[in-house]
């Protein structure tokens, strides 16, 4: 079986590589657009599910309809299957847009994630301190100010993890949109699989594939998370910290498993 | 009757909690007036109410003459001139030090980067936190910490500056330094409202003490007669604990 997957691959290279390249395409447009979307609807909720009792009725009014249709738009696309979705809207969009697989496949993507991403940064929003609304409030801010300059830098970097694993989902769950013939990995696999009769042995390779590609993003993401954290913020209160100590490198994960399983085996709590 | 605050009749309940009954009292331009009292007693929320953190149920905030709670003012423009310091510092923890001072001056005063880079040097300067420009805020002790939010209050010029227990989450040997800077505002005819437990601070630097007990105000009088005399047995109780 091995042997025929690499006489697969020498063979279909060229196949595969096109489907690679499609998945990747599709799967980081549709993640950075779905974020823009999700960053939109998730503090526009955010702002629209707080509401203040001095506010006019009209404002009061925008923020339930606000919330109300953001609602409606979040159950729809978390609670079908995307592959659902897919085939509906582009079947249903044909004749507006007359629209090639691939520009539809990104349009579904990219709304399916930003339904995901608009909870996910709304709960990432949530989780900054009342503290820094209070602050910026009380020198002036307007609501939206807050939002944009103090809330949603914060939530964002919250939201971090959240938001990178939505683009490792992305590349494996945009193989659905092979039901709209979207060229992607899964479709061109299928194809060659077809062709030559040994879909075990073509979709070892796929599956290969995919999981390089998961792997590898989901090491970029961590090293991009641990470059994002800024020292421990618990300091103890009382020790001050020199300038020069500013710059702080944050211990790598790895060496601080290590040193902690080196430190047990020494006082002899582990074995 | 030229107050710069005048408050009347206000009162606020949570539940079913009155938390402010009825409080009346007025502050001139250039007082330095500290809230006392044991926890619960609405210290906080008088504080919160005044610029509007908080929203009352009934009564009158008036700032030179102008009621606050009515419908037509600005909030923001309001918040603006009512400079708040808080408890737990509450600095912008995505900025630096110095960001934390600009970000006001520019978003709300809307002046320009370069004037609002000097307002906020000058302003750290005087809190001593200059060489800290470029921390950020996780990397200060708390008193730093509490520093550098006075600065970022005043980078707005406010009219009256509020301070919500400001040396309380502070430990001992923290607490000097805030009061010292605090002190030093006070000298300079700013108009400061602090909610506080230091009785030092209250006695010396102040120009009024308010005790405030289950949401009124029990009595209030210059700092000197207050402490030497007070004419509340529920006074005497509280004060008793912080006389050694």
């Amino acid at each position: 079986m091995i042997a025929s997957a690499i006489t697969i691959v020498g063979k279909y290279w060229p196949m595969f590589w096109a489907g690679i390249q499609t998945t990747l395409l599709i799967s980081l447009t549709g993640t950075v657009a779905g974020l823009v979307i999700g960053l939109f609807v998730g503090s526009a909720r955010s702002v629209a599910s707080k509401i203040e009792a001095r506010e006019s009725v009209f404002h009061k009014t925008v923020k339930r309809i606000v919330f109300i249709i953001s609602s409606i738009y979040i159950e729809f696309f978390r609670g079908t299957p995307m592959m659902v979705q897919a085939v509906f809207l582009y079947y249903g969009l044909k004749p507006v847009f007359n629209w090639d697989p691939i520009p539809a496949g990104i349009c579904i993507i990219s709304i399916n994630t930003g339904a995901y991403m608009a909870e996910i940064l709304r709960s990432g929003l949530q989780s900054v301190d009342i503290g820094q609304t209070e602050a910026a409030r009380s020198i002036g801010m307007t609501s939206a100010q807050t939002m944009l300059h103090v809330i949603l830098p914060q939530g964002i970097k919250n939201a971090f993890p959240a938001i990178g694993n939505e683009f490792v989902v992305n590349i494996k769950d945009s193989s659905v949109l092979n039901a709209i013939s979207v060229t992607e990995l899964f479709f061109q696999s299928n194809k060659i699989a077809g062709s030559i009769f040994k879909y075990t042995d073509t979709f070892l390779v796929t599956a290969l594939i995919y999981l390089v590609l998961t792997f590898t993003t989901t090491r970029i993401l961590r090293a991009i998370e641990v470059k994002m954290d800024r020292p421990p913020s618990s300091y103890p209160t009382s020790q001050t910290v020199p300038e020069a100590r500013v710059k702080q490198k944050p211990q790598n994960k790895i060496s601080y498993v290590v040193n902690r399983v080196i430190g047990r085996c020494q006082d002899g709590s582990l074995g | 009757m030229d107050h710069l605050v005048e408050i009347r009749n206000l009162k606020k309940h949570f539940g079913n909690l009155e938390v402010l009954n009825d409080i009346q009292f007025s502050i001139n331009k250039g007082d330095v007036i500290t809230v006392i009292g044991s926890s619960g007693s609405g210290k906080s929320t008088l504080l919160r109410c005044i610029n509007l953190l908080e929203i009352p149920d009934a009564g009158e905030i008036l700032i030179h003459g102008n009621d606050i709670l009515k419908g037509d003012i600005d909030v923001n423009k309001h918040r603006a001139r009512v400079g708040m310091v808080f408890q737990s510092f509450n600095l912008f923890n995505n900025m630096n030090v110095l960001k934390n001072c600009m970000a006001g001056q520019m978003t709300v005063l809307k002046r320009s980067k370069e004037e609002s880079r000097a307002r906020a040097v000058e302003l750290l300067k005087r809190v001593g936190m200059e060489n800290f420009m470029g921390a950020s805020p996780a990397q200060l002790s708390g008193g730093q910490r509490q520093r550098v939010a006075i600065a970022r209050a005043l980078c707005m010029d406010p009219e009256i500056l509020l301070f919500d227990e400001p040396t309380s989450a502070l430990d001992p040997e923290m607490v000097g330094g805030v009061l010292a800077v605090m002190k030093e505002l006070a000298n300079t005819g700013l108009t400061m409202i602090v909610v506080t437990h230091e009785m030092g601070f209250a006695r010396d630097v102040s120009s009024r003490v308010v005790f405030m007990d289950k949401g009124i105000i029990l009595e209030e009088g210059a700092p000197q007669e207050f402490f030497s005399n007070p004419k509340h047995e529920r006074t005497r109780e509280f004060l008793a604990r912080f006389i050694n």
